[in-house]
């Protein structure tokens, strides 16, 4: 992926010196040699700084809703094909606009192991310059295979094991705030009249949280892994998100964030919509 | 263990229009039927956020139905549909996180379905009487 660097900077300075785009949104190094950083570039100078490597983790597109970030104006932003999906779902949703947004797509290699290893996007779905060589997605067999090994469990054993997970949950919220898709306003849960979710770090809110916010992402969630990262308790957040993307998958043949022109999931329905379990 | 004399509390969240008048028959016919069940009205399925059953498991409720109009029938037209892709998720969610399928049910009650509603009701307080209360929720520390 480094090896593109130079195609990356010399298309990166092009549009900033003609002024098609006005902010340059891609990542920079960061203090320690394994991170990155994200890097805000409005002077066609500094797209030296630009990176592109397996450490380049966070999905950047959070920063297209943000209100100053879109005063500046068009907007260059580097995605993976992960990133992509996301941006994809912020145009279904309405948040930004296709044109004022110029993707720089990255074919890439994978970032980490385990969010990685079923990933059909290494060429994202959607950009107006591939950085980079399409690359082949590598989807294995058994896909959701964390999903059905939850699933051989009974009910009780499932529960001992979330809660065990849950209970390490310190409501810090951070992925909510590194989620591409969390980008309410006022979110449920700084709601405190009347107080839907319990803020407190007990096992009440902490089950709930979890809850809403899988249902808020659900049919939404694009598997970017950024809210894995960024929990610092080490929850499997993502599996749950995961299990979520499974059963729209199956009952309702959709994928969030592929096609920026699909109705949303839950705005829509099927009158041939699944019933099998509704007496 | 379940206390004695414990008795079960199921929450039914049902539809204005349809559900609630298949209640109301039921009642009007004087159907018996049990009386462990507390009935919330809204106007629509459509208006269930699944945090609303969320809340009833947090507050005591050892089963919930969610009960509305047949597909088709709802009274502003697609509540029910939209409801329902919500109840495939939720439901499936709920499952996965250890929350057994039978204290989360759903059904479709018409106006004229006072008979089907005693029935429905009878059948799930008996079977919630035999899974016994919803400790592993009320267990948990709030």
């Amino acid at each position: 992926m480094e090896e593109h660097t130079n195609e990356l900077h010399a298309k990166a300075r092009e549009l900033l010196e003609s002024g098609e785009v006005k902010l340059f949104i891609g990542w920079a190094k960061s203090s320690t040699p394994e991170r990155t950083r994200p890097a805000f570039i409005t002077n066609p100078i500094d797209v030296g700084k630009l990176v592109w490597n397996g450490d380049c983790r966070n999905n950047l597109s959070i920063y297209l809703v943000r209100k100053e970030i879109r005063a500046l104006g068009k907007t260059a932003i580097m995605a993976k094909g992960c990133d992509v999906r996301a941006i994809i779902g912020l145009i279904q949703e309405s948040q930004i606009k296709r044109e004022d947004v110029y993707i720089f797509g990255l074919g890439c290699d994978g970032i980490d192991e385990t969010i990685c290893s079923n990933c059909d996007v290494r060429t994202p779905p959607l950009y107006d310059v591939l950085i980079g060589e399409e690359k082949e997605p590598t989807v294995n067999a058994d896909a959701y295979k964390d999903v059905a090994e939850m699933e051989k469990k009974d009910f009780s054993e499932r529960w001992n094991f979330w809660q065990e997970e849950f209970d390490r949950c310190i409501k810090c919220y951070a992925c909510r705030n590194a989620c591409p898709l969390c980008y309410c306003n006022v979110c449920i849960v700084d709601k405190n009249q009347p107080q839907w979710i319990s803020s407190s770090q007990h096992g009440q809110g902490n089950l709930s949280w979890n809850i809403v916010r899988a249902m808020h992402l659900g049919g939404r969630c694009v598997g970017c892994g950024a809210c894995e990262r960024a929990c610092p308790m080490n929850i499997k957040i993502g599996l749950i998100n995961q299990k979520l993307a499974k059963v729209v998958k199956d009952a309702f043949d959709y994928r969030a964030g592929m096609d920026p022109d699909a109705p949303m999931l839950v705005a829509s329905y099927n009158v041939d919509d699944d019933e099998g379990f509704i007496q | 263990m379940a206390k004695k004399n414990w008795n079960p509390k199921v929450v039914a969240f049902v539809c204005n229009w349809c559900t609630y008048a298949g209640a109301d028959l039921a009642g009007t016919s004087r159907l018996k039927y049990d009386a462990n069940i507390r009935v919330l009205r809204v106007p629509c399925t459509g208006r269930i956020d699944t945090l609303f059953i969320v809340k009833a498991f947090e507050q005591g409720a050892d089963c919930v139905l969610v009960s509305g109009c047949h597909p088709g029938d709802c009274h502003y037209d697609a509540g029910n549909y939209h409801a329902r892709r919500r109840w495939t998720m939720f439901r499936e969610l709920m499952s996965f996180l250890g929350v057994d399928d039978r204290r989360l049910q759903f059904s479709y009650v018409s106006a004229a379905e006072g008979v089907k509603w005693a029935q429905l009701v009878n059948g799930l307080v008996e079977e919630v009487r035999d899974k016994g209360p919803f400790e592993e929720y009320q267990r948990l520390t709030r």
